[in-house]
This record gives C-alpha cells, structure tokens and sequence, in this order.
C-alpha cells in the first residue's frame, strides 16, 4: 500500500511545520488531490489536512475582499459581497464541477488543482512529462481536443481546469502564502507556470509553502463582471473555452477592462495584449474583436483542438459586447 | 448455398406461406381484451416498481454486495499495446505486497476453453473465442495480464499497480480507415442476409428526378451503467456459483460451462438485481478470471470491475461509416434506397451492429440495395449496446430522408407517409400491426409541427438558433427461444411465476407481475414472481427488447397447462366440468365459462374439494415462428427542438417528443421511464457521446464519467412520451418490446433540428461545437 500520514492542521504555523516534511501536501476538499491518489499518480508520503484553517470570507476596510484559503468554493460563491462586488468570481465558481464537488472544495484546493490530460491520468498505457519528466507526451500528436492553444511547449500541452481561477487571473488576486521562510505574497496571475520544459512544476508555490488567503484589491468596476463558460454540455464538463471579464467605459471608450480565458492555457490565461489593445479605444464590435484577434495571435493549435482559436476570439467578443451593452 | 443453408431456406419460405393460426400469435392472446375497465385492470396500469421499496431502503442486494465467508477481492491489470507477446511480467512486488494471496497470469491460470460466441449455439453467450489468459500473446490494449486477489480491495488494487509487463509488439489494425480497405461480408448479420437486392438501385438512383447520396459517420461508444461490472463467486464440491450482475444468466451458466468443462447445471448463477444493463452485462473475461482464480486459490472472490475496468473489459457499440442514397420522382416516391456500410469488429466475435435493418422495413421503394459489412480490427470485442443498428442505422437513413425532403420541398412526415408501405417493402410479409401514420400525426399535433419553418436559420432568440426536427425509428419484434415458466397456484390463493429472467431497472418484475396477476384472475399481491437464477425455468435475454415477449409466450404455456390441471382437480362437481381449456377464463380468483359465466369455480374450492394444497406445472413456450411468418417491429416518431448557441455553436436539447408504436402498453409508469430512458440515451449519441479510441494504439483515451459525457441533468428537458396503444394481434399480450425503440430516431431527429436551426448538416456524430461553428 502507498502507506501515508494524515493530520489536521488548526493553525497555519502547524501546517507549515507538518507540510515542509518530504512527500507531504496539504489537503483541501481533496476533490483533485484524493482523485489523483486513488490513480496513484500522486503518492503523497503524509496529508496535513488544512480544512480547518481560516474559512473567513470578510470585505476588506478599503473595499476589498479576503477569502482565506479553506473556505468552501461554494461558501464564497454564495456570499453577498462576493456576488455584489465581484460577480465575476461568484459565476466563475458556480460554472465548475457540481454542486457536491463546489460544497467540498477549497479555495487553496481549487488553485492548485493539476492540469487536466487523459494521457496525464492514463499511468499505466500513456507517457506524460508531468508525471516521467523527460518522458515524452502522448497528447501532442494524440487526443487533444481539450488541450491548450496558448502557452504551450513541446513538453505539455495540458490546460488547467479550475474556472474560480479565470476569476481571480482578472481580477488580479494576490496570494498569500506562508512558509518555512515566513510569509509572503505573489500576485496571482505569477503564481502558475507555463509548463516549458518542467511541466511537471505547475506553480510557484515552494515545498511547505501553503496559501493561507486570497486577496482581491477593490476595483468597482468589475460590479459589472461576468464569466461565461463554453462546454461539450450543459453542466460538469470542464470549460473548452471560457472568458472572465470586468469593463469600464469612459462614454463610447473603453476606461478600463480585465479579461482572461480558461480552457486555452496550462494557467489561467491574463488576457494582457487584449486589455492593452482595448484600453482608451471605442467598445466597438470591431475593436472587441480585433482585441480578441490580438490575444490569440500567438495561439498554436493540434490536430483536435483548432477550433478552440475562433471559439476564444468570438466568446471574448460576445463577453465584451454583452457588458457593453449592460454599462451603456 | 450450403445444405443447412438451403433447409433454413425452405423451412422460411413454409413458415411465410403457413396459416396465420398454425403460428405462435395466430389466435390473439385473450390478455389483449383486458384493458381499460375489463377485467382486473391491471393491463396497462401505472403499477409503482415492486422492487421499489426494497431498492430505495439499500435492500436489493446487488452482485457486489453479498457476502462470502474467506472472500478474497481482486484487481486485474491490463496490457497497454494493441497487439504482440508479453516479453515481461514481472509480479514480484505485487505478490509480496500486503495481504496478496494470489497473482495469476497466463504462467499460472488454469486451464480454461474459450467462450463460445453469441450466436455460436443457443446458449452461447461468449464476447469473443480468444484464449483467457492462456498465453503470452495481447489481443487488444487493456487484455488482462494479470489478476491479483488480496484480503482487503485496497490491497488488490494497491498490488496491481505494482505489476511490470513488458512487451514484443507486433502490427495491429487500429485504424479503421486502414481495416476498411479490407472488409469482410458475414454469412449473416444477426439472423438476416448482409445483402439485400431488389431490382437495379444504382442504375434508378442515377435515373431519379431527385436524389441524395450521402456518408455517415457513427463513432464507438462505451457502457456506463451506474452498476459496473462485478461478480462475487465460489467454488463448492467443484460446481461454481456466481452472483452475478447478469442480463442472460442461463446463456451465462452454461458458457462458463464450457470454459471450465463441466456440466452446465453446475454453474449456478444468481442475479437478482442489476443496475442498468443496456447490453452490457453480458459474459466477459473478468467472469472466467474471477472464477479460475477462486480455483486456484480456494477462496471465494469477490471482482468488481473499476470504471476504467468496465472500458477494458466490457465492448461497447463500434464505429461505422453509412452510405444512404436516395431517389425519388417529383411526388417524392423514392425510386431507389440504399443503404451500405462498414461497422467495425474482430475475428472472435459475431455482433455486427446491424445498422442497415431499419431501411429493410421502413419504406417503400422500386430498387433496393441493402448491404453491410464488418473491418476487422484489433481491440476489445464491441458487443450490444441499446439498439445496436437501430440506433446509429436510422441516424444515417433518417437524415438522408430529412435531406431529400428539403430538396423536393415536401415536409419530412409528408415524404415519409408517401412511402409507407403496406407490407414489408423487403420480405414482402404483412406487418404484424404498424401504425406508422399514426404516430407521426398524433406526435406531429401534439408538438406542435405545424409552426415549423422548413428554412433553415430562420428563428432566432438572442444568439439562439432555434430549429425543430423529427425522425422514424423501428426496431424489431423478438421472441427468443427457449422460453419456459413455472407456475405454482396454492390453496392460499396466491401464484408464483418463475423463470430465469432478468431486472435491471427496466421493471420487468412489475409488468410481469401484473400480467401473471391478470392473467390467473388474482390480486397483484397475490402474486409473486421469481426471476434472476439460471436454476429456474427457461432460457432468456435481458435484450433485443425481447424479454417481455418471450416471459409473456411462457406463461400463457405454462397457464394452459395450470388451467387443464385444475379442471382436472375441480373434478365431476365442479359446474366446469365438460368444457376445454379454450371455452374458460381466468377471473376474480376462480375459473369462469366464457360463454355462460354462471358457470364457475373459484380457486379456493377448487382446491378445497380435491384437498391438496397446491398445483405446479411448467409450460414451454413454441418456437418465435411469427417472426418469420410477419414483419413485426416496434416504431416511433420523435420530434425534437434544439437551441444552437450562433456564437459557440453550443447545441442544447429544448423539447424532445416521442410518439410510439409499441402495440399494448403494459405498465404506463414503467414504460415512461423506459422510453424516456432510450430517448436521453439518444441525446447523448446525438450531441457527446464518443469514445477516445487512440488510432495510434487502439487504447481507450477517456475511461472515466469525467471525460467520455454523457448527458446530465442540465441536457434533458422535460420530454413527453405517448403511445398508440393497439395491441398487435400477434404477440403475447398484444405487446412489442420498449427498451430500444427510444434511443431509435432520437438522434436523426436531433440532427435535423440542428440542421434547420443552423443550415449545417451534420453526418459525423456527435454533434460537438465545434462542428456548427
């Protein structure tokens, strides 16, 4: 048996201390990482359970929001604040997994999910770099309609599932983290990595290092937020495309406007080029477009999975159009 | 033509030109009288499941859940390539792994014979005759290689992931465009000839004023039912007993048989609730592993197969490629059909996915070419799954219809009734009942098809592209052989009916128990009915929609005999006495002259006169001859309305109708479910459903319910279900089956919705997004 420690943590410097020990991870919901053991494709050597770490969800004094990091995805998609201020965050969430997984669910959980590749899950028949660095990877010239157009490298080609995360990448989240070195904080959309030739590192977060809260800067404008997730059905499948947006119009001109896509990226996709090509133009439908045409410049496509390029252009626009129309 | 062949022939053609009354179904079953208000009311009643309560309370125990004193549990391992020779296998680590007790592999199974095949013999029940673990040698990726059985499950499943195998790989056909350039005609799909001709159709599909020739392409599929597989068994004084999850539990007992070599009443198979079968639960490989391996180690094991299991293990419905051509003349009368193709298969198995039959009795045409094949490929043996045919079949036939429609500007119902044929347009034998124009007009008002606008793109709601489509289905009408029953009446006034049946979920106890209720004249609650054990009467399957024709054919049998029985016993007092069998009926808890009811003797003093207790007697039902005497199918029209998101190219299911011809319904409640069941089943074929066969390997890429989808709650509206309700003078009970008739036509419906609301014909299942974009 893959025999392994369990303990529950109730404060974050215990965490720390149980989690810096070799082949220990904390544990959420376990709705990944439990998933991943019984595959065996994570053999964890102890779990330090962090549940009961701070489930707090409070308005920060200058506006802004803190979650920490073991509240329930579903707690925080249901809270007022959250769906008044940052409606974006709130249908993110609710467009993921079902109502059971969201009730079991972390927030901590939830960003370090692992990438989603059949030929990641498939140990024993399939060669993935993330789990046999230097293995080679099956999904490149296999099945990948699911997999990413952005970002990718001759290693992996896997996207991140998680839609809170789009959320959050738009939002400009910040991290908390807590280590053996002390604290610190990292800007969210730095906090995943693109897989280059390490994919089997899918973040920033340092061994031990365990993320005690998210923080979200006030930003009125993301009031006028939405999520909106393209799928093979109507409800848990995870997203072939989706777009978080927030926008800010000056009269006729884009002020200000956050987008990120899901479903492309082996991280939660800042659309940057998009916001830049945007920013002080009129929301034109042209302009969204040619927005959205500038994100996707860069995409490199597979055999199954081309259409993800036009897919993303036209939901950006149709994101970007439909908050138009609700700040004009 | 061989001997046999020409025999089988003569006897056809005897049987075709025989009188209706020398058939099975000849004179109509007196049950078909005894709805709505006749009788005891219980035809056609909205009777809750019997198994309800005890199912809802955790009560029915299920394959995996009985339990056996020093029961070992077992993992199998399986091979990652296609095809080749095991070079390696090493089991060190697993058998010194914790709480392993055994690892078998081909260097240490027993002897075991391979399955004979479905269709092979009457009770063969084989997926495929390869050897079982009996050498080196991969047929498929995901063989098994070895099977570990442990103390505990997490052991056994712990000790499997210690297993190495290395292999010597050879050439596999994994590509079925490669195994389509080498088809293979069989000498018969599913009883029928591969090839049907009449007249020239090539020549009058050239010659036709308006025509359509176009492909259609149909991808595997994989069960998923909720239970997954799984056996719990035992070896006791060398007989074999299995409780299984089982829908042919005698074809499963004598087939093991085989394998062991031993007497076929040596096996003993128990199954008495299964959760959703839909053809796959069948035999396969994991029965005879789990069984040798109990051998080996003298232990009872217990074998649930996990989901990836089920993908390794268990076939599903293989992938085809249709050609339907269609010609017709001005008034839309089609001059030509054809229908050809290539389904996928192996060497070692016989399941051909028989999507030409539906063009064999759908429509009437002046030239027909019918005509399947199979590509031979290396991968897990495919095998039944929810009208195989059927399902895919009217996919392709029914878009080419909803095609030539469009190009003749006639509506599709219109196009279809047009060529409705009087009698079977192939065999040229009356139909049995078909009520094909009713359907159609019932479901077509009640849908409301007269809005429809035949443009294409021409209602929108926001970015929504709203359409509406509709399609035929037909699936036949079987009555397997070997039906046999046991009743036993006793002097409590209570019945019980047994025969080795099946229920897996579909609510064959219930119906069954209402007819053998109504059937003898008794309460519903004096009634008990046994089924799920190849101990008991009978050889059935739990498929072909067959079940309930041939338990009902069983015990009308087994009732004639329990009636001359008890005329026998009511003896010179009774007021019956002098009459036949034929001039009484059963009612009210006794026996009644049809002709002069003052006449009668009920049960109770029957047997309190003669002063025994009870009476048993078995009844055989005569060979399924009607089927060769009449053309008898099941046949629905289903309607469909899709919203096509203009932007994503997201199709969602907004309203689904089915309008059925099923001859008389006997449980309106169980048989809601059933059709509802078969159409959100023909969601799934249309819009996602789709198995990642890795072309490179032949390995199955999405074995999990994350990946491969099927539809959801948030996919399926509400959907109505109406039926004709006419009983088919020719059946027991006037009943056709329901299992497979909803899922047939759902799809074609479903695709021409998506074509009128978006103008994109899509022949490729599934519809993705990505193909509307």
């Amino acid at each position: 048996m893959n025999i392994f420690t369990y303990a529950r943590a109730d404060e974050a410097a215990g965490a720390v201390r149980l989690g810096s020990l070799d082949g220990a991870k904390f544990l959420g919901g376990g709705t990944n990482l439990v998933d991943l053991m019984r595959e065996t494709i994570e053999r964890p050597a102890s779990l330090v359970d962090v549940t009961g770490l701070s489930t707090a969800i409070e308005a920060t004094s200058d506006g802004g929001l803190r979650i920490g990091a073991a509240a329930r995805n579903s707690a925080v998609a249901e809270h007022r604040f959250v769906r008044e201020q940052f409606p974006v965050l709130a249908r993110a969430i609710l467009a993921g997994a079902s109502g059971q997984i969201r009730n079991m669910a972390t927030v901590g959980g939830n960003i370090l999910q692992r990438t989603r590749c059949t030929y990641f899950y498939d140990d024993d028949g399939s060669r993935c770099n993330k789990r046999t660095p230097g293995q080679g990877c099956d999904a490149i010239d296999g099945f990948n309609r699911i997999h990413g157009i952005l970002g990718t490298s001759p290693a992996c080609i896997a996207t991140h599932p998680s839609d809170m995360c789009v959320a959050l990448a738009a939002l400009d989240a910040t991290v908390h983290l807590s280590g053996p070195r002390g604290e610190r904080t990292i800007p969210f959309t730095e906090l995943h990595r693109l897989p280059g030739d390490t994919p089997q590192i899918e973040t920033d977060v340092q061994p031990g290092e365990l993320i005690t809260a998210v923080t979200l800067a006030p930003l009125a404008f993301a009031k006028r937020s939405t999520y909106r997730k393209v799928r093979d059905r109507a409800s848990y499948a995870f997203a072939l495309v989706s777009v978080a947006a927030a926008l800010e119009l000056d009269g006729e001109n884009v002020k200000n406007v956050r987008l990120a896509m899901g479903g492309v990226a082996h991280k939660p996709w800042r659309a940057q080029k998009a916001e830049d090509a945007l920013r002080g133009k009129p929301a034109t439908a042209a302009n969204l477009r040619a927005a959205a045409e500038a994100e996707l410049a860069g995409a490199q496509t597979y055999q199954h999975n081309a259409f993800k390029v036009e897919l993303a252009k036209r939901t950006i626009t149709a994101v970007l159009e439909q908050l138009t129309q609700e700040t004009a | 033509m061989s001997l046999k062949a020409a025999a089988t022939k003569v006897m056809g053609k005897a049987i075709e030109v025989a009188p209706d009354k020398w058939m099975p179904g000849g004179i109509p079953d007196p049950l078909i009288m005894h709805k709505h208000g006749h009788k005891g009311d219980l035809i056609g009643a909205p009777i809750s499941r019997v198994d309800g309560p005890l199912k809802v309370r955790g009560a029915a125990p299920f394959a995996a859940e009985f339990p056996v004193p020093g029961m070992l549990f077992a993992a199998v391992a399986w091979s990652t390539i296609p095809k080749g020779r095991i070079t390696t296998l090493d089991t060190a680590a697993a058998e010194a792994a914790p709480g392993v007790r055994l690892v078998m592999t081909h260097k240490n199974a027993p002897k075991l014979k391979p399955m004979p095949i479905f269709n092979s013999s009457p009770k063969a029940a084989g997926p495929s005759d390869l050897p079982i673990m009996q050498d080196d040698c991969i047929h498929w990726n995901g063989e098994a290689i070895a099977l570990i059985l442990a103390d505990t499950q997490e052991e056994a499943d712990h000790a499997k992931s210690l297993i190495r195998a290395t292999y010597a790989q050879e050439p596999a056909v994994t590509h079925f465009s490669e195994a389509m350039q080498h088809p293979r005609e069989l000498e018969v799909v599913m009883g029928e000839p591969p090839r049907v001709e009449i007249g020239n159709a090539e020549t009058a599909l050239t010659a036709s004023a308006y025509r359509v020739d176009r492909t259609y392409r149909t991808p595997r599929h994989n069960h998923n039912p909720i239970e997954l597989h799984a056996v719990t068994l035992f070896w006791h004084e060398d007989e074999l007993y299995l409780h299984d999850a089982s829908q042919a539990v005698a074809q499963t007992a004598w087939t093991l048989a085989q394998v062991f070599d031993i007497k076929e009443e040596h096996v003993h198979v128990s199954s008495p609730f299964v959760g959703g079968g839909f053809g796959s639960k069948t035999l396969w490989h994991h029965h005879a592993l789990a069984a040798a391996a109990s051998k080996l180690s003298g232990c009872p094991v217990r074998l649930v197969l996990s989901r990836e299991g089920v993908y390794r293990t268990v076939g599903g419905r293989t992938t085809t490629e249709q050609r339907v051509a269609i010609g017709a003349d001005i008034d839309g009368h089609f001059q030509s059909l054809i229908h050809t193709g290539t389904a996928a298969m192996t060497l070692h198995n016989d399941t051909p996915e028989q999507f030409s039959f539906p063009a064999r009795h759908a429509y009437q045409a002046e030239n027909f070419l019918i005509a399947q094949n199979v590509a031979d490929m290396d991968m897990l043996a495919n095998t039944f799954m929810r009208a195989p045919g059927e399902s895919v079949g009217t996919f392709a036939l029914e878009c080419a219809v909803d095609e030539l429609a469009e190009q003749l500007g006639i509506d599709p119902i219109e196009l279809r009734l047009r060529n409705e044929p009087e009698k079977d347009p192939t065999s040229g034998k009356p139909f049995s009942s078909r009520n094909v124009e009713k359907i159609f007009r019932d479901g077509a008002e009640r849908f409301g098809w007269s809005d429809r606008n035949p443009k294409p793109r021409s209602r929108r709601e926001g970015e929504w592209l709203i359409g509406v489509g509709c399609a035929e289905g037909t699936y036949p009408y079987y009555r397997m052989p070997g039906g046999q029953a046991a009743l036993t009446l006793s002097n409590d006034g209570r019945a019980e009916a047994s025969f080795a049946a099946h229920e897996m979920g579909m609510g064959t106890a219930t119906a069954q128990t209402q007819v053998v209720a109504e059937r003898l004249g008794l309460g519903l609650d004096c009634v008990q009915i046994r089924y799920g054990n190849s101990a008991l009467d009978g050889v059935f399957l739990a498929g072909g929609s067959s079940q309930t024709a041939t338990i009902g054919a069983a015990v009308i049998a087994a009732n004639e005999k329990l009636v001359e029985e008890l005329i026998k016993l009511a003896g010179s007092k009774s007021p019956l006495h002098g009459l036949k069998p034929e001039e009484i009926e059963a009612r009210d808890g006794g026996l009644y002259s049809i002709a002069k009811p003052s006449r009668s003797d009920t049960y109770a003093a029957i047997f309190h006169r003669s002063g025994q207790d009870k009476v048993t007697v078995v009844g055989k039902a005569p060979p399924p001859l009607e089927m060769q005497h009449w053309s008898m199918h099941s046949f629905s029209a289903v309607f469909a309305e899709v919203r096509v998101n203009a932007i994503t190219g997201e199709t969602r299911v907004s309203r689904l109708l089915g309008s059925f011809d099923c001859g008389q319904i006997l449980n309106s409640k169980t048989a809601t479910s059933q059709f509802r069941g078969g159409m959100i089943m023909g969601v799934g074929l249309a819009l996602m459903e789709e198995t990642e066969w890795d072309e490179r390997n032949g390995r199955i890429m999405n074995p999990s319910l994350a990946e491969y989808h099927v539809p959801v709650h948030m996919d399926i509206p509400e959907i109505d279900v109406m039926w004709t309700d006419i009983a088919d003078p020719h059946t027991p009970m006037g009943a056709r089956g329901i299992g497979e008739i909803g899922i047939t036509g759902t799809g074609a419906a479903i695709a021409n919705a998506v074509y009128n609301a978006t103008g994109k014909r899509i022949r490729e299942l599934p519809i993705t997004l990505d193909k509307l974009m």
